[in-house]
């Protein structure tokens, strides 16, 4: 069931999953680099299939709103929240969760840098804070403080681990720079 | 179960791999000896074996009903029991909260689980020392006084060839003896890992995404459920609709007024959920307007009304004052709004039922989920996985209840996951409470006389424990009766004023079935209490012109209190002079600092926060906080230090920004749009904490105490900016602009 990456061929268009329940379509996904084939409503939201069919643990259901980022996952690179994103929508792009973040069978510097720092309570939230801060510093490896605080905005801790999460980043930023 | 040795040794397989290496010579050898019978009973409180097992590798398993909110508490237990075994820390296991394998201490709550519930893993780990030593002494034949223990190594210091380690000494087997609470604990100054900041063991897996969390749990033939709650409390079931057109339905669930969809994959249970017509009948809601709330609650008739606590005659000294100072507080309904909605698997069929749970209660859950089902609480296993982190009563029990009805009616797995509405809605809600305090003083400006009310609502319903199935909201709904309790609040303070009274008042609120239920939110109540005490003694203190932290000084004889108060105002730099600061600006960005202190049982606390007010649009950002903690022996200090200052951001979302709003038509705060908490931009700039060791006093609790004084902290620091006083939490833009319209010019 596997191939290289980039295997995958174009998928339905997104405006193709209707809010209407759908008939199952077979959709191929290129998933930390490993492709798979599910068979689901083009209009499930990816984080659906990335849980119940791919059994990732990384991204987690927090609203199903996109109001808060625990569902985060990387689309061609960029952080976006699997929660409202159609299935098909992700389809022969290049998807990563935070299990596939860092290089195979090591941690990505920013996840170093939240075990370093210690930097959560309970963790549910953290997918999204370390998702979106790595995104972050691939585009700009040495953000201000108030660019990491802008950046990661969207997200919710509802324990608070806020400072050291900060820091967190900060620490990646500096470890790569 | 097919033997209940044998489970026992499986089900220690999760614990760590190596201990099921064991599992049939143990059978084979000692089977029939199985004291306790995991599946069928909880194990014996006082059976060492039920605290802890050693496998032949010497690694250790620590089995605690104690469960582990996020806060790292299963860190603390391996380093106390590691400390005490003088085993690596790293070669034990935490097995938590299961109604089969772990005894029942109460479940978690109050701050207390290192404070109380590692007492008998102490004490058990002691004990496993001395029987290995005494094991020891006999495969070596010297003097178990001779012996020493290092790295689980038992060995004579004098002769490197006598040596035995502790996993060729009992591994695998049973050490079939009580607990009797006589083998000596280690004396502080002998702790090697006590006192340490040990790594928390969750961290690595959790950060790489290869953490267990409850809602990773998936079991064989599972369905998936979601549930359909009323518009509003007595709202009662007219018709739940059809699955017609709904793909993927198994069944619809329909008891009393309670309603849930069970489906073959998530998505299909979450669509039919959203698409199923339901019909509800539409009475009115039993509570006053949102507006009107604090106002009700002080017009409202108190059902009880109880002196918590009285020294001196309070009305007399009042009657002598040269002068009397009053004033009132508020704070609102407020959401766990916990991070991942509550989620639950149960697996309920006529053998009886599992049910996997993130609850805080595991072995109080099995009563109610019995109760609930109609089985005998031996006939419900409940396994405890770790959740989104709880702070309480949240909807944790309440969605167990909701899977396992949903199992019982389709005779299969379900689980159970709350949508988002579902938690920050319909979770128990911490109650509002509002506070009256007045002081008497004398012309000289000392304080004669205090007087202190608090009211809050009935905690009718939702105990901290779902106990019986009526205290969960499926019980409710399909209508059993709630047993609830009523236990009036009170502000813990230990001023020494000469005459001083604190009243508890309670008011009835409707409970059942309501998403404004109450219940046990972080630190139940004290937020509150301790807001009204605390923004009062500022008062006072604005008042006399006196500095807050002198006034404190006068009034607290315990040189715990004092030691406490202190070290947060000279971390902070804290200069003194009388509130509010000279020569305020009336315009634009002015900035202050405020204090307050609380003890939350024997922790002892001191919140400084710094502020900058903009005048125009009544924002207030937190700079700077500082917190001075005492909470006696200190178990991992970088640990402590995460959880306060966890504490210290959440209690700060809570006094600027969380009050669940509510109407006729329901609770209109439902998601992080409705219900907003503080983001990383209103984050403090920066969080100083200030940890007070006292290894001579024994560890009390810390996963709360420092959240209660943020709030008075911050509504002194805006007085000290400003001149405005708020008295009503949360510190909104538009409270903060009505708070500075009305404040007296110039102020003070």
């Amino acid at each position: 069931m596997s191939s290289p990456a980039g295997a995958s061929p174009a998928a339905a268009h997104p405006a193709a999953a209707a809010a209407a329940p759908s008939p199952a379509a077979t959709i191929r996904l290129t998933v930390n680099g490993v492709v798979h084939t599910v068979q689901a409503a083009p209009g499930t939201p990816l984080l659906y299939v990335l849980r119940d069919d791919l059994a990732l643990r990384g991204p987690r259901f927090g609203c199903g709103l996109g109001q808060c980022g625990a569902c985060t996952v990387h689309l061609d690179g960029a952080a976006v929240r699997s929660c409202t994103i159609p299935v098909a929508a992700a389809a022969g792009r290049r998807i990563t969760t935070l299990e596939g973040l860092g290089p195979a069978g090591r941690l990505h510097p920013v996840q170093q840098a939240f075990v370093d720092e210690q930097a959560m309570q309970c963790g549910y939230c953290v997918n999204g804070w370390i998702m979106t801060a790595a995104a972050l510093l691939a585009r700009t490896p040495n953000p201000s403080d108030a660019e990491v605080r802008s950046a990661l905005a969207g997200l919710i801790c509802r324990c608070g681990a806020h400072m050291r999460m900060l820091r967190a980043v900060r620490r990646a930023a500096q470890s790569r720079g | 179960m097919i033997n209940p040795t044998l489970s026992r040794r499986r089900l220690l397989a999760a614990g760590g791999a190596v201990v099921v290496g064991f599992a049939m010579p143990a059978l084979t050898g000692r089977g029939g000896e199985a004291a306790a019978a995991p599946g069928t009973g909880m194990p014996a409180p006082d059976a060492l074996d039920s605290w802890l097992a050693i496998g032949p590798d010497g690694r250790v398993t620590v089995f605690t009903d104690k469960v582990d909110l996020g806060m790292g508490v299963s860190t603390a237990f391996a380093q106390i029991a590691a400390d005490e075994l003088d085993v690596p820390v790293q070669s034990v296991s935490i097995v938590m909260g299961d109604t089969a394998r772990t005894p029942d201490q109460g479940g978690v709550g109050g701050s207390t689980s290192i404070a109380v519930g590692a007492v008998p893993v102490r004490q058990a780990a002691a004990e496993a020392r001395r029987v290995l030593v005494g094991l020891a002494a006999d495969r070596l034949g010297v003097a178990a006084d001779t012996l020493a223990v290092r790295d689980g190594v038992v060995y004579a210091p004098d002769d490197p060839t006598k040596s035995a380690s502790y996993g060729d000494l009992i591994g695998g087997r049973r050490f079939n003896i009580a607990v009797t609470g006589s083998a000596p604990v280690k004396a502080p100054d002998q702790y090697k890992i006590v006192g340490t900041s040990v790594p928390r063991i969750d961290i690595p897996a959790k950060a790489a995404g290869a953490f267990t969390y409850i809602v990773d749990v998936r079991v064989p033939g599972m369905l998936h459920g979601r549930v359909i709650r009323p518009p509003v409390p007595g709202a009662r079931l007219v018709s739940a609709g059809s699955a017609e057109g709904l793909p993927g339905v198994h069944r619809i669930v329909a008891k009393g007024n309670f309603v849930g969809v069970v489906a073959d994959t998530e998505w299909h249970a979450v669509q039919a959920a959203r698409n199923l017509k339901v019909t509800w009948s539409a009475p009115r809601v039993p509570w006053p307007a949102m507006a009107d709330l604090y106002t009700a609650m002080w017009s409202m008739t108190p059902t009880t009304r109880r002196v918590m606590a009285q020294a001196g005659d309070v009305d007399g000294a009042m009657r002598g004052a040269a002068r009397t100072i009053e004033a009132r507080y508020a704070w609102p309904f407020q959401s766990h709004a916990m991070m991942g909605p509550s989620c639950a698997i149960a697996d309920v069929s006529d053998r009886g039922a599992t049910i996997w749970s993130s609850t805080q209660h595991p072995h109080q859950l099995q009563h109610g989920i019995a109760d609930l089902l109609g089985l005998a609480p031996g006939a419900v296993h409940v396994i405890w996985v770790e959740g989104s982190g709880s702070y309480g009563r949240a909807g944790m029990d309440d969605a167990a209840g909701d899977a396992a009805i949903l199992s019982q009616a389709v005779g299969r797995p379900v689980r159970v996951q709350w949508m988002r509405a579902d938690e920050t809605g319909w979770d128990p809600k911490g109650p509002p409470v509002v506070v009256s305090v007045r002081a008497g003083v004398d012309a000289q400006g000392n304080v004669l006389a205090w007087d202190y009310v608090a009211r809050g609502f009935s905690g009718s319903g939702i105990p901290a424990a779902a106990t019986t199935g009526g205290n969960m909201l499926a019980g409710q709904l399909v209508g059993l009766e709630a047993r609830g309790f009523d236990v009036p609040t009170v502000v813990q303070e230990n001023y020494a004023f000469p005459a001083k009274r604190k009243t508890g008042e309670i008011v009835p609120w409707p409970q059942d079935g309501s998403p404004l239920r109450t219940a046990n939110l972080r630190a139940p109540s004290q937020p509150a209490t301790t807001f009204g005490g605390e923004s009062f003694v500022d008062e006072m203190a604005a008042a006399l012109r006196i500095d807050p932290v002198d006034f404190r000084l006068r009034y607290l004889r315990n040189p715990r209190d004092a030691a406490v108060v202190r070290a947060a105002a000279q971390h902070a730099g804290w200069a003194p002079r009388p509130s509010p600061r000279p020569d305020i600006s009336r315009l634009g960005v002015t900035t202050g600092r405020g204090f307050a202190y609380a003890p939350r049982g024997n922790t002892l606390i001191a919140t400084i926060a710094e502020v900058e007010v903009n005048q125009a649009t009544g924002q207030v950002h937190v700079t700077r906080l500082v917190l001075a903690h005492d909470c006696g022996l200190i178990i991992n200090p970088d640990g402590l230090r995460g959880t306060i200052e966890a504490n210290l951001i959440q209690s700060t979302s809570r006094a600027l920004k969380e009050e669940v709003r509510f109407g006729p038509s329901g609770v209109a705060s439902v998601d992080w749009a409705t219900y907003p908490i503080l983001r990383a931009p209103e984050a403090p700039d920066r969080i100083e904490v200030v940890l007070v060791n006292r290894p001579d006093l024994p560890p009390y609790g810390a996963g709360e105490p420092a959240t209660v004084a943020t709030a008075p902290a911050i509504a002194n620091a805006i007085f000290d900016a400003t001149g405005a006083r708020l008295r009503t939490v949360p510190f909104t833009p538009e409270r903060v602009k009505a708070a500075l319209a009305d404040r007296t010019w110039p102020a003070a």
